[in-house]
């Protein structure tokens, strides 16, 4: 899978200048926010996910970047140069479109060359042949020059649109949700392709999702929109194990919440009491702020964190905050069980416990049972309404 | 059922039963129009060897040629251009689309008469003085009158392939590094290409079937249907069924020639989506 581009690249900046630069970007459609004052550095090599709910304005970051649309203030740089006001056509990126947009009324060889034949003077034909070869050959379609666009299969659309970009070594690949087209086997496939192929040949990957699970697996780092703002910018796993608030951690996995009110702490551990005075424990995490003694917070624990025994006495030692609860649901899950609990007084929520510690399927729905959690399982999150 | 599929019969043989008398009547070997004396192509001959008749299916054939191209162009550029109007502005123009197709032929006649006699007593005047020339009515005027209408057509068949075209292909071709222009002539024109020979075609159909327009513009210039027209006056020959199934043949082939265009078209974007 080694890509040797027949045609060299254009304009080599510096190693540590960031590929594309965003500086205060907001862009409004009338009195509309859709993006809100970002600021965000793509890492030469990096592959960066832009993940959010729709509306939250990440596809019109990536078309600021392509140069669809134009900041309505802010900059946006590109290896170094600013391209605020720069057209599409001028800009050294390439972007795969949610549907592929391949040119209906050209094979596959023209609409992969497209790119190549825009350049004046237009490279010979014989380089055009041999860099379309490479490309399809990079994507696993080699021979595939003279198909018509509209006989392929959707995973094979999807790489021709893949080949019709990165033909042009761009400096950043742009990808508007890519994988939403295909069913879930080939999404799955697709994402280890993405991920090979952006590591063997060193390009700068965007990808804009809304789908979590795709954004975690295949990023090095993942920039978390809501209403046009970034919350949150990190590695797949920081932004699960230290979100900044109720609302990455939500959107990052599946966690439980309870709402409650912090107590002053020492040693990152923070005393916590819940809405219905159950006294427990849990740490702020390492990217925000430690909240004051009396603020209302959230505790957020993810389900797999939760230590599950038939009697309280049975759980670990270092399990201190234990609650008796209800079964209420059990889903198999393969690899893991998914129980449905009730308390009395917090109301329901999820505990996921690995089968080899389930040890034959002790627990039936409508067991009496005691759940708990350590102390660093617990995060104490500054809850939304108090951010906002 | 069974009356109601009789009763559609009879309106289609109501409909196409004098069409189809002109059309077996054209190969009538005998000297008059509704004696049957027995199967000939003896007038279609006599017809093209006539060359008041060839005169005239010249004039008519460079009308709805000329009427086609130009057309055509500014049609879809027209389409091009109401493609970024939006809001009321775009209502209005949409309303004044359909309008010049409605318009009666009559009164786009008349009015085009009008415009174009005031026009010229305006401006002869100055012609003559420098040019020693004046305007007069013929072909040329024929063909203006014949483009206005036709506007409208082409515009609306490439507007209407232009809605269904992705707009994502525009921008994908941007993002590959073509300029605007690149773009259209490498994208835009060849996806509009088959609306735009639909559109080319369907106006020259009705370039070259219309006779009223042509009856008030023409001037001395004698159009097919006109040439019908006045010889009918003198009694009807084969030699004029035969000219009408001329002119019907032409019609007929070209707007399937349209309709195949467009419709292979769909089929093909229908596949592109799957």
């Amino acid at each position: 899978m080694n890509f040797s581009p027949a045609i060299a690249p254009a304009g080599a900046a510096h190693e540590d200048t960031p590929d594309v630069e965003f500086r205060g970007v907001s862009k409004l459609y009338g009195d509309v926010r859709a993006v809100d004052g970002v600021d965000m550095a793509l890492k030469r090599g990096a592959f960066v996910s832009l993940l959010g709910p729709s509306g939250c304005g990440k596809t019109t970051c990536l078309r600021m970047m392509a140069g669809f649309e134009q900041p309505t203030t802010g900059q946006v740089l590109i290896r170094g140069a600013d391209m605020t006001h720069v057209p599409a056509y001028r800009r050294p990126v390439n972007m795969v479109f949610q549907h592929y947009a391949l040119f209906p009324h050209l094979n596959v060889e023209a609409n992969v060359s497209y790119g190549l034949r825009q350049r004046s003077p237009a490279p010979p034909a014989s380089e055009v042949k041999k860099a379309v070869a490479e490309a399809l050959a990079m994507v696993r379609l080699g021979g595939y020059e003279r198909r018509r666009t509209w006989e392929l299969s959707g995973g094979q659309q999807q790489r021709v649109a893949l080949a019709r970009a990165l033909i042009n070594r761009p400096a950043v690949l742009l990808l508007d949700e890519p994988l939403a087209a295909l069913d879930r086997k080939l999404r799955r496939e697709m994402q280890i392709e993405l991920q090979n192929l952006q590591r063997n040949i060193g390009i700068t990957f965007l990808l804009v999702t809304h789908d979590q699970e795709e954004a975690l697996s295949m990023s090095d780092q993942v920039c978390i929109m809501r209403d046009g703002k970034i919350v949150q910018a990190g590695s797949p796993r920081e932004l699960y194990d230290e979100p900044v608030d109720r609302y990455v951690a939500d959107f990052v996995g599946r966690s439980n919440f309870f709402a409650g009110r912090a107590g002053s702490g020492a040693n990152g551990t923070i005393p916590v009491t819940l809405a219905n005075g159950f006294a427990t424990q849990g740490r702020s995490p390492t990217t925000a702020a430690v909240p004051r003694a009396g603020e209302t917070i959230v505790l957020s624990i993810r389900p797999e964190q939760m230590v599950m025994a038939g009697r309280a006495a049975d759980l670990p030692g270092d399990v201190t905050s234990r609650l008796e609860v209800v079964l209420r649901n059990r889903i198999f899950l393969g690899e893991h069980i998914e129980y449905l609990v009730e308390h009395a007084t917090l109301g329901e929520f999820l505990v996921l416990i690995p089968r080899q510690a389930d040890q034959g399927d002790r627990f039936a729905t409508g067991d009496t049972v005691s759940v708990g959690w350590r102390p660093k399982a617990a995060l104490v999150l500054r809850s939304t309404a108090a951010q906002a | 059922m069974k009356a109601l599929r009789l009763y559609v019969v009879f309106i289609y043989i109501f409909l196409y039963s004098p069409i189809a008398i002109i059309v077996i009547y054209s190969f009538n070997s005998g000297r008059y129009a509704m004696d049957w004396q027995g199967f000939s192509t003896e007038w279609y001959g006599k017809a093209l060897s006539n060359p008041l008749i060839v005169e005239a299916l010249l004039t008519s054939l460079t009308i709805a040629g000329a009427t086609a191209l130009i057309s055509a162009v500014i049609g879809t550029l027209a389409a091009l251009g109401l493609q970024r109007v939006k809001g009321l502005c775009r209502n209005v123009f949409d309303g004044l689309i359909y309008i010049a197709i409605m318009v009666p032929s009559v009164v786009i006649g008349i009015a085009t008469l009008v415009a174009f006699v005031t026009l010229f007593d305006i401006i002869n005047p100055f012609v003559e003085a420098v040019l020693a020339f004046r305007f007069q009515m013929g072909m040329w005027t024929v063909i203006a009158a014949h483009v206005l209408f036709n506007i409208a057509v082409v515009c609306l068949i490439v507007r209407a392939r232009l809605a269904g075209m992705d707009r994502s292909l525009v921008e994908a071709s941007e993002d590959l590094y073509a300029t605007p222009l690149g773009t259209f002539r490498q994208v835009v024109l060849p996806l509009l290409l088959p609306g735009i020979i639909a559109g080319a075609l369907l106006a020259f159909t009705f370039s070259f079937e219309d006779f009223v327009i042509a009856f008030f513009v023409a001037g001395s210039d004698i159009t097919l249907p006109i040439y019908v027209y006045s010889s009918i006056r003198r009694g009807v020959t084969p030699e004029i069924n035969a000219i009408g199934t001329i002119v019907l043949m032409t019609s007929f082939t070209l707007l399937i020639a349209a309709q195949l265009i467009m419709r292979d078209r769909k089929q093909r974007r229908v596949g592109a989506g799957g």
